[in-house]
């Protein structure tokens, strides 16, 4: 081929004949594994690949996947959700957010059921639409509810920026940002009572695609060097998956343990610079962050800067914001699913009491967690009898 | 969340803060403050993210892989092909079916 045109980038990747051809070779390669290996794809926007396209049907029975917490609305934690929609009962105030964002119940209800109360909560397909938001209604308060990895983080900034340099007076933020390498780091070093089950679940991970679009891939250097985890940088176009894949079974029988990138099309070492220099010029590290469904992990959250704690939401409405830590309900397994102890299936409220348009637990909130995956593709039968 | 959309940049605005980008026949803007000045250009393809140009898309590489995949794919088919006619010589029986076939 000699010229790219847009529609080879959709379906070449999404070649079906492509992707059966690479089942071939991980059938022929996993055959010389010495052991059976699980790969975790770190992020959501692969689960959901993975499962819809049905890459494990394709695989053979010695390659296991384990989802991963990358999906930031699932990740959320119930007390910060809350957050949101006690915000948006304030008076004078237009909460913003991001589509992802509607369904999710916190524990009086979701920001959907805040607006059939008669709050002011609106869903934007982009963050920059707050400032004509906020210029239509100078008599309110807008808070946007920032959530998001290092993909989404770098489109926050530039709302901060946009508002200071428009002395934009009514616009606050709301920080929900993490950051990826710190819960791998977690979920492989974990130094609980499980520590010895956790920490040789993971043999590999399949890196996520556009966080390293932003980050690039040096943010997973340390897991080969350090902790012995090979990483391929890989898309969420199927055929990317399969090639990812295909690339850390041949490390495994070749002996190799490395950082390699399989989405070189978009993905660099140093990833988008101005992107990384607008997230530091705004944003500073947590000391913790409270992750759903695995725990408080150190480093891995984003606040303002403190020279702009006048633009934070959670500064400015600290009294009226609850601080208690919400945990999820008894039965769910979620923590498990996510550290790679369970599947979903194993769960006992997984399709019955816990369902996509009513979930208990993190995996099931977005159609990018683990469990709500497996809902939609995973051709289970349910019990109808719950 | 992280999902976003290869598109084709048909044009930029004069202060280069913005371009209008076209998605398999549909056409939106998106804002360019987290490209470099003049890093994006008419033409370019590149991936978009809620209303951003999060980066270019390096056609080289796509190229690159759409080619490896081509090449995969004939190296599987040949296999195959050689497999078949591979077979059908270790085929005892082949001869005598045919002569039978023949007497008839």
């Amino acid at each position: 081929m000699e010229e790219l045109e847009l529609k080879n980038l959709y379906d070449n990747f999404r070649d079906s004949e492509t992707i059966k051809a690479y089942a071939k070779i991980i059938a022929q390669d996993a055959k010389k594994l010495e052991k059976p290996i699980n790969i975790m794809e770190v992020c959501g926007g692969h689960t959901h690949t993975i499962m819809k396209y049905g890459l494990p049907q394709l695989l053979p029975k010695n390659i296991n996947f384990i989802h991963g917490p990358g999906c930031p609305v699932c990740i959320m934690p119930k007390e910060r959700i809350d957050h949101a929609y006690v915000l948006s009962m304030q008076e004078n105030v237009i909460l913003v957010t991001l589509g992802d964002m509607i369904k999710i119940p916190g524990s009086n209800g979701s920001l959907q059921d805040a607006r059939a109360k008669g709050a002011d909560v609106r869903f934007v397909y982009s963050p920059m639409e707050c400032i004509k938001i906020a210029e239509e209604n100078p008599e309110k308060t807008v808070i946007f509810f920032a959530i998001g990895f290092e993909t989404t983080t770098p489109m926050t900034a530039v709302l901060v920026q946009e508002v200071i340099n428009r002395k934009l007076k009514n616009i606050l933020f709301h920080i929900n940002h993490v950051t990826v390498p710190e819960v791998m780091v977690e979920l492989i070093d974990s130094r609980d009572v499980h520590v010895d089950s956790y920490n040789n679940q993971i043999d590999a991970f399949l890196g996520p695609s556009h966080v390293s679009v932003i980050a690039g891939s040096k943010i997973y250097d340390k897991f080969p060097k350090d902790y012995a985890r090979p990483v391929v940088v890989t898309g969420f176009e199927p055929v990317d998956a399969m090639q990812g894949i295909s690339m850390i079974i041949k490390q495994f029988i070749e002996k190799r343990c490395e950082l390699e990138i399989q989405y070189k099309r978009v993905v660099s070492t140093e990833g988008n610079l101005k992107a990384q220099n607008l997230i530091n010029t705004y944003f500073e590290k947590m000391s913790l962050f409270r992750w759903r469904g695995i725990g408080n992990v150190p480093n891995s959250g984003l606040k303002l800067r403190n020279i702009y704690a006048q633009y934070d939401a959670e500064k400015v409405y600290k009294d009226v914001l609850p601080i208690s830590e919400i945990e999820d309900h008894k039965l769910c397994i979620c923590g498990d699913i996510l550290r790679g102890m369970a599947k979903p299936q194993e769960c006992t409220i997984f399709g019955t009491a816990c369902k996509p348009t009513k979930p208990v637990g993190s995996c099931m909130v977005s159609s990018e967690g683990a469990c709500a995956a497996y809902y939609k593709y995973g051709n289970l039968t349910f019990s109808t009898s719950a | 969340m992280c999902l976003s959309i290869p598109s084709k940049v048909v044009k930029i605005s004069d202060d280069q803060t913005m371009c209008t980008v076209d998605t398999m026949g549909v056409q939106r803007n998106a804002n360019l403050m987290m490209m470099e000045d003049g890093d994006v250009c008419l033409g370019d393809y590149v991936l978009l993210h809620i209303g951003f140009v999060m980066n270019k898309i390096d056609e080289e590489e796509a190229l690159s892989s759409i080619d490896t995949y081509k090449e995969i794919l004939e190296h599987m088919n040949n296999e195959e092909r050689q497999r078949a006619i591979l077979e059908d010589d270790e085929c005892e029986s082949r001869g005598q079916k045919y002569a039978e076939e023949i007497k008839r």
